[in-house]
């Protein structure tokens, strides 16, 4: 697990590497691995008796291995093209259906015979709401991991992790009923109260009614996320050279200095896989969110009314009633939330890319 | 800047084993004493509870007591951290921090001292660095990885970001098992330098070693796998290489066991 800061950094850099790299122990590994053969093998010369080397075999364990890897690597980015094209292909005709600007209208009902629908609320909503999630998530996780990793005692810290992994084996749309009917009411009280208190501040104005709105939501998806950050954190917090931490301690650091000296930059690169992960999770959430929100199809940042939308809650909405043309938007949308998963993507890998100087010599 | 380190009766613990007991013995300042024996004799251990190390590992514990010019570093008030920024620690493979730079891992001792200020912070690298003869190799190069560097390179560095923070005495964990022999003596023209400013107690495996950088030479064994570690024999150096008391030191240092 700690690997895999290392491995997406070098991912970033293309593929070209990764066969090359692959050169190199393939060819190594088979001359270590013929010479035992060639003394079984009845027409060999033995063990090096003087006779000729062993002909370098032209078919084997070794090529067909080579290939399989070959077909795996290349169905990758064949089923990537293929949904690329079907996505494209299905929205194109939609969109130019669409009577009304497709990145700036406010609502969705491109079933009508003047279909008119608009991605821009949708796509808010969902960054926005995921945003939030991940503001709320990230800091707990890593509080749970550095505490399961460096503070408990190992047998607790053990089990502890394993009832946050299981967590992460909750459905979603477990999730989503709980949220709706069980911490809807909780979170409404609080609204209420942010409202009366903090009502001056545009987050939590409005005047109700509160409840099913993207706090609820968010809240949601920072749970669903939780497990997922905190269980890479902690591999990645475990996988901290011993030889660091003592460095930080017989510097005189405290336990807490150790960990901002030596184990939270070292585990830099993965808690930010992490939270990209964590996040990839919270994008593309339908069900959980579809339940929670309030679906609504206008741009705002308030966050305690009613209220709020993603765009895959809105497909999980809107898919049953939806016709020809309103399956094409949907699909629409569906390229856009693949669009903005992708640059989040990115850019975590040129986060991680920037400082592989430091994360590659690390070990 | 250094300080006299005095034990009496440690004997330190990994749980229910008993790695070290009853070892007394008396370190005289600005001296460089090695401590030399079989593998497992708990050379490291007692070196370790020098500083309040091996406490770090679960269940590991110290009995009896131990004294930095007479104020005692296992009492109840004494802040643990301070010990081990008074006693400063150089360990067996170079460690340096993978995240930081060159100048960040020599100022990290400081920067943990609320040292924040960046003039301070480059005089201080600077010195640290020229005390630790690397200054000349690195000096066109502080912002790069400091796991970059040669072995050699990286635990001078090591040496540099311990000396940084002005200890009374430095510990050193076998510093150059893991380095070549123009490394190592690199590292042993170091120490005798050192040993104008500081306290050095070094555990080494390397007999020519402890016999060319060291003024005194504690000599740890077993009896047997299982027992604790003890200290056989502690005398000058040229004493302990030449005309060893202990029919046992002299079996080690002549090779005919351990």
């Amino acid at each position: 697990m700690g690997e895999t800061p290392h491995r997406s950094a070098d991912a970033g850099t293309g593929g070209t590497r990764v066969t090359q790299s692959h050169e190199w122990p393939a060819g190594a590994s088979a001359r270590v691995a013929e010479a035992p053969v060639s003394t079984r093998s009845p027409g060999g010369t033995g063990l090096g008796g003087g006779g000729a080397l062993p002909r370098s075999r032209k078919f084997g364990a070794e090529r067909a291995f080579r290939g399989l890897t070959l077909a795996a690597g290349t169905a990758v980015l064949v089923i990537i093209a293929a949904i690329a094209i079907f996505l494209v292909a299905k929205a194109v005709p939609a969109l130019r259906a669409n009577t009304e600007n497709f990145w700036s209208y406010e609502g969705w009902s491109p079933n009508e015979t003047e279909p008119k629908f608009g991605i821009g609320a949708l796509a808010f909503g969902t960054v926005l709401s995921s945003a939030l999630a991940l503001l709320i998530a990230v800091p707990v996780a890593l509080g749970i991991a550095l505490y399961l990793s460096h503070y408990a005692p190992r047998r607790l810290g053990t089990a502890l992790g394993f009832l946050v992994d299981l967590l992460a084996a909750v459905p979603s749309v477990v999730f989503g009923l709980w949220g709706r009917d069980v911490f809807s009411s909780p979170v409404r009280d609080f609204s209420v109260w942010l409202n009366q208190h903090f009502g001056w501040i545009p987050l939590f104005g409005g005047d109700g009614p509160f409840g099913a709105s993207v706090m609820l939501g968010a809240l949601v998806l920072a749970i669903m996320v939780l497990p997922i950050i905190t269980s890479l954190s902690r591999e990645v917090f475990l996988q901290t050279p011993t030889a660091n931490e003592e460095a930080a301690l017989a510097l005189g650091a405290t336990r807490w200095e150790m960990l901002r000296t030596a184990v939270l930059p070292y585990g830099r690169p993965g808690i930010i896989a992490a939270m990209m992960l964590g996040l990839g999770r919270a994008l593309g959430e339908t069900i959980a969110l579809a339940l929670t929100l309030g679906i609504t199809f206008g741009i705002s940042f308030n966050l305690i009314q009613n209220g709020g939308n993603t765009i895959a809650a809105n497909i999980a909405n809107a898919f049953g009633e939806a016709n020809e043309t309103g399956r094409g938007a949907l699909i629409a949308s569906g390229l856009v939330l693949f669009t903005i998963t992708l640059i989040v993507n990115i850019t975590a890998r040129a986060i991680i890319y920037r400082r592989r100087e430091f994360t590659e010599s690390a070990a | 800047m250094a300080k006299r380190v005095s034990a009496s009766n440690v004997t330190a613990y990994y749980g229910g084993f008993k790695a070290i007991e009853n070892i007394n013995l008396t370190v005289e300042p600005k001296t460089v004493t090695a401590l030399i024996g079989p593998s497992g004799c708990g050379k490291s251990t007692f070196l370790r509870s020098i500083n309040r190390m091996h406490e770090v590992l679960p269940g590991a514990r110290v009995e009896g007591s131990l004294t930095i010019d007479d104020q005692d570093i296992y009492d109840r008030d004494v802040d643990v951290t301070a010990v081990r920024r008074t006693i400063g620690m150089v360990f067996q493979r170079p460690n340096p921090f993978p995240t930081m730079s060159i100048f960040e891992n020599v100022v990290a001792g400081l920067k943990l001292n609320g040292v924040r200020k960046k003039s301070i912070l480059e005089d201080a690298a600077e010195k640290a660095l020229r005390a630790a003869n690397l200054w000349g190799e690195v000096k066109d190069r502080l912002g790069k990885p400091g796991a970059g560097l040669s072995g050699g390179q990286q635990q001078r560095l090591c040496i540099a970001r311990t000396i940084a923070v002005e200890p009374q005495v430095v510990l050193m964990d076998e510093p150059c098992s893991a380095l070549d022999p123009i490394s190592t003596l690199a590292i042993e023209d170091l120490m005798f330098q050192l040993k104008d400013k500081f306290t050095i107690i070094i555990v080494t495996h390397n007999m020519q070693q402890a016999a060319r950088v060291s003024d005194r030479t504690a000599f740890f064994s077993i009896e047997k796998t299982g027992d604790p570690g003890r200290l056989i024999e502690y005398d000058n150096t040229q004493k302990i290489f030449s005309n060893p008391s202990v029919k046992k030191t002299e079996d080690y240092i002549t090779g005919r066991f351990g």
